[in-house]
């Protein structure tokens, strides 16, 4: 497969990431942005591929639609071979490395230890559900802006 | 209505299940021939799903098998090969069928197995399964949110591995598929006691072990190839130095018998082992090895030539 998944390591520190996520964080503004820019085809093609262009270069985006990073330390889950969304498998070698390419590391290695030294460990034990296929090649920001996103993560409770 | 549940209820009663391989083409005495040896000494038996991603009898056709053979069946389900859909219509299927107990994981990458060039699914993963299973069954809907008429009635089980990295979140990991609804799990091979113990004193604090049952993976390593298979060849087995040595500290002839005495010593103290409700027997193809390996461990007692009948 051209498009086959491998575990990327992200290239800026999670730190930096979670304070650039901040000025992404939705509000009226952001809201009303998207919505104007769904509506002009032109527009969202060209502001799709500024998204892409960015977080492919950062995170190794393969363009899912429905972004998981803030809640996995920014190493993106789509780029494990297996593309888990809710932690790693069991396959993961003493060294860290990947079952599926011993030569990398396990993205979900990487998000435990980002997520872990940012204190936001407690975000690996919430449920992602399964996601929206439909959504590939789609901004992710302008579903977020919008709200597509609420309740793609839920917290498990014991009910 | 599943005996391994009623088993796992029965705190006196240390679990024991054991693992069947489906046979490589449509022969279904060799199903039969392995229940033969296992009827009477475990609780359940796995079926494995292509294991490995080695295309095999399916894992549906063969819990239908096994339990007319008079085995308790575990059908194993792997996000692997099937999307959405085809998942939970294989459980629908399952629970039609009788299958009592399903075992839902990611499954192994078809990299790994005897057909690499096959296009990898994984339109869920291992705990997004175990989720829409209970929901399945405890709220009566499909992913879709279409109502099931009659709702299945399985022991949700999964699989964890406590020695990979991340080995801290492991436990955790194990906490979060309890939450999504597993009720038991069966782990990867245990060698590393000292590191197991760790993981289910984790377990226990977090009340994990109450609300999801641990059974240990423990089988024999029988040869010095096997050892080097172990450690090399499989993802996420850990065979630390001391039992290494052990297997290669004694003559070639003796190894089998090594590996088997470190196989019941483990059993040994997994028994012992506070939050260990059981063990999942590996033997791969010496099932008829199981109930003297259970007795030698004074797990079950009897005589197989009574209890087989």
């Amino acid at each position: 497969m051209v498009n086959e998944p491998r575990p990327f390591r992200p290239r800026i520190s999670a730190r930096l990431a979670y304070t650039l996520h901040a000025g992404l964080a939705p509000n009226p503004f952001y809201r009303r942005l998207a919505a104007f820019v769904e509506g002009r085809p032109r527009l969202a093609r060209w502001f799709t591929s500024g998204e892409r262009a960015v977080k492919e270069r950062l995170f190794g985006c393969r363009m899912c639609g429905q972004c998981a990073l803030p809640v996995t330390g920014y190493a993106c889950p789509m780029t494990c071979p297996k593309q888990l969304r809710n932690g790693p498998c069991g396959g993961v070698s003493a060294d860290g490395s990947c079952e599926v390419d011993r030569s990398l590391r396990c993205v979900w290695v990487t998000a435990a230890e980002r997520a872990g030294s940012a204190g936001r460990g407690g975000d690996l034990d919430l449920l992602q559900r399964p996601a929206d296929n439909r959504e590939w090649s789609r901004s992710s920001w302008l579903n977020y802006w919008q709200g597509r996103d609420e309740g793609l993560t839920t917290a498990l409770g014991d009910g | 209505m599943s005996g391994l549940r009623a088993a796992l209820a029965d705190g006196g009663r240390f679990v024991v299940t054991a693992e069947v391989g489906p046979p490589r083409d449509a022969d279904p005495d060799a199903i039969t021939r392995r229940a033969k040896a296992l009827r009477g000494w475990v609780d359940a038996a796995n079926v494995t799903d292509n294991q490995g991603a080695n295309a095999r009898m399916s894992s549906l056709a063969a819990s239908v098998l096994l339990r007319a053979a008079g085995v308790e069946p575990v059908m194993q389900l792997t996000c692997r090969d099937r999307n959405r859909i085809a998942l939970q219509s294989d459980l629908i299927g399952a629970a039609a069928l009788g299958v009592p107990n399903v075992l839902l994981l990611t499954g192994d990458h078809p990299s790994l197995g005897d057909h690499p060039e096959a296009k990898p699914v994984f339109d869920l993963d291992g705990v997004q399964l175990v989720w829409t299973a209970r929901r399945m069954r405890d709220e009566g809907v499909l992913l879709s949110g279409r109502p099931l008429g009659r709702r299945p009635s399985w022991l949700i089980g999964t699989v964890e591995n406590p020695f990979a990295p991340p080995t801290a979140a492991r436990a955790r990991r194990l906490a979060k598929k309890a939450a999504a609804g597993a009720e038991f799990a069966q782990t990867q091979y245990v060698f590393d006691l000292p590191a197991f113990a760790r993981w289910t004193a984790m377990l226990r604090d977090e009340g994990v072990t109450e609300r999801c049952a641990v059974l240990a993976g423990v089988g024999p390593i029988r040869s010095l190839r096997m050892l080097a298979f172990l450690s090399t060849g499989v993802p996420g087995v850990h065979v630390p130095d001391e039992v290494a040595r052990r297997l290669r500290g004694v003559p070639e002839r003796r190894v089998e018998e090594e590996g088997l005495a470190i196989c019941e010593e483990t059993l040994r103290e997994l028994a012992a082992t506070p939050g260990v409700r059981g063990a999942h027997l590996m033997v791969f193809g010496h099932e008829d090895e199981v109930p003297d390996l259970l007795r030698r461990a004074e797990i079950r007692k009897g005589d197989p030539d009574v209890d087989r009948l």
